[in-house]
């Protein structure tokens, strides 16, 4: 199926991180700017947003390899975003200052603390994420999928209460409970050292994470993994009499999507620069999942798009439009409390006419409009 | 009567109970290398059960199930699949989302040896691996005679080609052991012989046993070298088809009863 809509897909996402780019890293900071075009961006377009967002697209993507591939519900990913967090946390600032460890870290070899290379961080994080998706998979998976989202969802709230109330685990200090880990090590490229501000080149790293991941997605969907992966969320028992090992294939689902977690949990403490527990809760996890549904379960390009949009209506788009909607009318309604009964009424309208998400697998399309005579993919007709 | 020696799978006493229900009562069956037999006997009598025991997808109450020297009364399913039992399904369970070649190369997985790193990066002998398995998918697809519809849906083929594609996803395992469980379902009698030319031809050029549940009197009695007879879980005959066809048992409790039907 379509090479060529494949390229078009990377092409305009090319184009896009290029004007991105170029916005927040050359015209953003250019004294000659007009204050309106600056203000116009800083309201609509806030470069944290832009960054945030990518983080979503990280993590989406890793939960449609769970969802969207092999057709399993997890509705605590959140637990992974957590996790990865932690272990920049952990590994990246001077938390545990007991300890003097360094390991080709950004920092002056003289600070306290763990401090390990972003990029071994990002490694860190994402094994030790699919650590925990193959122990938390390994006793749930055999459950009926209805059973299994319940454990998830327990998952995805016990994780971050461990964090939350990390401070003393007798004695140990593990999370600094509500006070968060603050003030990262800056992410080192060649000589240069990234800091928290440096939102353009930050853009470009999300970027290459979030295309790293599009490239494992697309790599392995056309594999022998992934083709398992697939049979499973048709039919798993065929799929077991055919040979494929069913808890096997479903624990790799797992532990390749929660590496996504991990990547995105790492990003994004960089992003904040720090690890704060009350910043994971529950609605990740279902921001996630809408983005996935929203976008066409399966489809990495419909995904991104999906998680674009929603991160970027959530953060930005809601609240912009309050305030222009507020100051033009002089009323107060405080709109991004609508974010959930927004996202609610996204999830049940989609589900009610147009299931497949808006950038579907073509296969996905399929099934859903049976019988519906509009553009039907199927190459040849026949029979 | 006796059963074969070099049987590549035999199975012993196999009994299985639901709830109150006994579906297989203390059934021996044996199926001798590269033959062809068959399994018949009226609606309900166990057949499909029995596929289900020796696929490993039930576990029996009591007996055993060896095959090619191998106890597999225990294994999971897809490693008694793995070691090269294959089947289809009575109603057709096609993977109706994955191309026709996708549905072989699936069967395939067993085979394959690439991990995940290695299909990540596409390694040279990932990508040789790929390559030659999507030949094989072709090559078989050719063989049962949908090659041109290697990359359509599998949901979007005529009921006869994905009766044709089951079998093919089946052969794709490499089996020793082909089951079948009643493939010219819902086929008219042109359909059927058609079918009835495919199974010589898979005899004469795979190195297959087959074990046929089939309905069809005329293509059981046309390919099979030995027929076993279920009724209501027990085995009440065995034999060649011209046995079969004059036992008196099998008279009364299958053909006479089938006489009313269809
Ligand atoms: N999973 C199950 N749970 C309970 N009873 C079952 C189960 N599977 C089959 N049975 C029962 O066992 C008996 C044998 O069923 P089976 O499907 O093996 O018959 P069959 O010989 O294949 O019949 P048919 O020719 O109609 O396909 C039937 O009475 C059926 O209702
Ligand atoms: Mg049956």
């Amino acid at each position: 199926m379509a090479r060529s809509s494949q390229r078009k897909w990377v092409t305009g996402y090319l184009i896009a991180v290029a004007a991105i780019f170029i916005i927040y890293q050359f015209l953003f900071p250019w004294e000659g700017l007009p204050i309106g075009i600056y203000d116009f961006l800083q309201l609509w377009l806030p470069p944290t947003a832009v960054n945030e967002s990518l983080v979503y697209v990280i993590c989406a993507l890793g939960l449609n390899i769970v969802v969207g591939y092999a057709g399993l519900l997890d509705l605590g990913y959140v637990a992974f975003w957590a996790i990865g967090g932690y272990c920049a946390g952990w590994f990246m600032s001077e938390f545990f200052y007991q300890i003097n460890l360094h390991f080709f870290g950004s920092v002056a070899r003289t600070a306290p603390g763990i401090h390990v290379n972003f990029w071994g961080v990002l490694l860190i994080g994402g094994l030790v994420c699919a650590f925990f998706g193959i122990l938390i998979g390994g006793p749930t998976l055999r459950l009926k999928s209805d059973y299994l989202a319940i454990v998830t969802l327990g998952f995805g709230e016990i994780i971050p209460q461990v964090f939350f109330n990390g401070d003393d685990i007798a004695g140990f200090n593990l999370s600094n409970g509500t006070k968060g880990i603050t003030i990262l090590d800056p992410i080192p490229v060649g000589a240069k050292n990234i800091g928290p501000f440096d939102f353009g080149y930050k853009f470009i790293i999300f970027v290459l994470l979030a295309a790293l991941m599009v490239f494992i997605s697309l790599r392995l969907r056309k594999g022998k993994l992934g083709r398992a992966w697939l049979a499973i969320r048709e039919d798993e028992l065929a799929a077991s009499m055919m040979g494929v090992p069913l808890m096997q294939t479903k624990l790799s689902a797992y532990a390749v999507g929660a590496f996504a977690g991990g990547l995105g949990g790492v990003a994004f403490a960089t992003h904040v620069d720090g690890v704060y527990a009350e910043r994971f809760n529950f609605s990740i996890s279902i921001f996630l999942l809408a983005m996935v549904v929203l976008g066409g379960m399966g489809n990495v390009w419909g995904v991104i798009i999906g998680a674009l949009l929603l991160s970027w209506i959530n953060s930005t788009g809601l609240p912009a439009f309050g305030t222009t909607f507020n100051d033009k009318f002089g009323t107060s309604i405080n709109f991004p409390s609508f974010t959930f009964l927004l996202f609610g009424l996204v999830l049940i309208l989609m589900m009610l006419y147009k299931r497949e998400g808006l950038i579907p697998e073509s296969r996905l399309r399929l099934i859903l409009h049976e019988g519906d005579a509009e553009e039907d993919l199927t190459s040849k007709e026949s029979k | 009567m006796a059963l074969s020696t070099n049987n590549v799978l035999l199975a012993s006493n196999i009994s299985v109970q639901f709830g109150g229900l006994l579906a297989v009562n203390d059934v021996t069956f044996g199926i001798p290398e590269k033959s062809v037999v068959s399994l018949i006997g009226p609606n309900g009598a166990g057949k499909t059960t029995f596929f289900n025991v020796i696929t490993g997808l039930y576990k029996p109450s009591s007996g055993t199930v060896n095959y090619d020297g191998t106890d597999t009364t225990d294994l999971p399913p897809h490693k008694i699949a793995a070691l090269g039992m294959a089947r289809t399904f009575q109603n057709i369970r096609l993977f109706g989302l994955m191309t026709a070649e996708e549905n072989l190369l699936v069967a395939m997985h067993s085979h394959l040896k690439s991990g995940i790193l290695a299909t990540i990066v596409g390694t040279p002998s990932q990508r040789k691996e790929e390559k030659e398995s999507l030949d094989r998918a072709r090559e078989i697809l050719d063989f049962v005679g949908i090659g041109k519809w290697a990359g359509e849906y599998a949901r979007n083929l005529s009921y006869g080609d994905q009766r044709r594609l089951e079998v093919a996803r089946a052969l794709a395992l490499n089996p020793k052991v082909l089951l079948l469980d009643e493939p010219t379902a819902g086929m008219n009698p042109q359909e059927s012989q058609v079918f009835i030319d495919f199974v010589y031809k898979v005899r004469a050029e795979r190195d297959v046993a087959i074990l046929l549940i089939e309905h069809d009197m005329k293509v059981v009695m046309s390919v099979s070298e030995r027929v076993t007879v279920l009724d209501q879980g027990e085995k009440i005959a065995e034999g060649t088809p011209d046995e079969i066809r004059s036992n008196q048992r099998v008279i009364e409790a299958y053909l006479g009863k089938a006489k009313g039907g269809k």
